[in-house]
């Protein structure tokens, strides 16, 4: 079973490196472009078919390493 | 006085802070790997700078899971001196025994440079030896020390008089232009609420002898090796 976590910094955090790269992209012609947010992509392979089981054991990994809760926020998906 | 210098993989001022502790100093030092489980009776911890676990996921993120840290944190709990410098501020904050967090430098770009450092709170053990107020030149180096932490946070710090140390201007002023890094109110370094555990970016093991072009932070050691002597004249022990 894979299950797929999204982390991104929470909309009260400055992120340099996204203003930096929206910034590239209006150098390149993109003026429509309003901001860019980065984040992170995790993709975890588990083993076992319960499909809640898996989404809540995959949200505590998130809430404890995968993202740092004082500037991250994340979003779970069990494929 | 003996000092515990926690090495994990990837620590590259280990050998600064044990340098600086044992030879500039004059106290005891000794290296401590991150898989061992005992700080071997250490009176004070100090969590060095470097990239541990090579900063993969996030600075400290792994790191705060190293074996030794439970060891840490129950010395912390226990009131005895723990000194994150830079990456080891880093492990602090990922560990949570400081708060708030480090983002990418507003810059973006990896700053490594001498900065003057006001200290703004001299009733810590890594403080007691400065005057307050007093401004010392130490170096920064880093990418990650954008400190950041909810306003109410920061309203408590402030409050509570937990910001120890500030990024100034040449003029002492906590200015825009003394801020190297994007840092919320110029925070350069914080300690918890029973003041016995202090993260700050800059590093004071590497100013400590003038040939390195400052010999300020050797105070930030001094004050340490001070509180120590205070405390076994007092009859306290940490350790």
């Amino acid at each position: 079973m894979r299950a797929r976590v999204y982390v991104t910094l929470k909309p009260s955090v400055f992120d340099p490196q996204g203003r930096v790269v929206a910034e590239a992209l209006h150098t390149l012609g993109y003026g429509d472009v309003r901001d860019v947010r980065q984040g992170k992509f995790f993709e975890v392979e588990l083993e076992g078919d319960d499909r809640a089981s898996a989404e809540a054991r995959v949200a505590e990994m998130a809430a404890t390493l995968l993202a740092n809760p004082v500037i991250e926020s994340y979003r779970v998906e069990v494929l | 006085m003996t000092f515990a210098v926690i090495v994990f993989p990837g620590s590259n001022s280990d050998y600064d802070a044990f340098h600086a502790a044992s030879a500039v100093v004059g106290a005891e030092a000794s290296l401590v790997w991150h898989k061992d489980t005992s700080l071997g009776g250490a009176d004070a911890v100090i969590l060095p700078g470097g990239f541990a676990h090579g900063d993969y996921l996030r600075t400290g993120a792994i790191a705060k899971f190293s074996p030794i840290m439970a060891a840490v944190r129950a010395f912390a709990e226990r009131g005895g001196p723990v000194l994150g410098i830079c990456n080891g501020f880093q492990v602090l904050l990922e560990a949570g025994l400081l708060p708030g967090a480090m983002v990418r430098n507003r810059g973006i770009k990896f700053v490594s440079k001498m900065v003057p450092v006001r200290v703004d709170a001299t009733d810590t053990p890594f403080t007691g030896a400065c005057a307050a107020g007093q401004v010392l030149h130490m170096p920064i180096a880093h990418g990650e020390g954008n400190y950041f932490a909810e306003p109410a946070v920061i309203e408590a710090l402030e409050r509570d008089r937990q910001v120890v140390f500030r990024y100034v201007d040449e003029t002492g002023q906590a200015s825009a232009a003394g801020n190297p890094n994007g840092s919320i109110n110029n925070i350069a370094g914080i300690c918890n609420a029973r003041r016995n555990v202090v993260g700050l970016m800059p590093h004071p093991e590497r100013a400590c002898e003038a040939s390195l072009g400052s010999a300020d932070g050797r105070l930030v050691l001094d004050s340490m090796v001070q509180a120590f002597a205070a405390g076994v004249a007092g009859g306290r022990s940490l350790a």
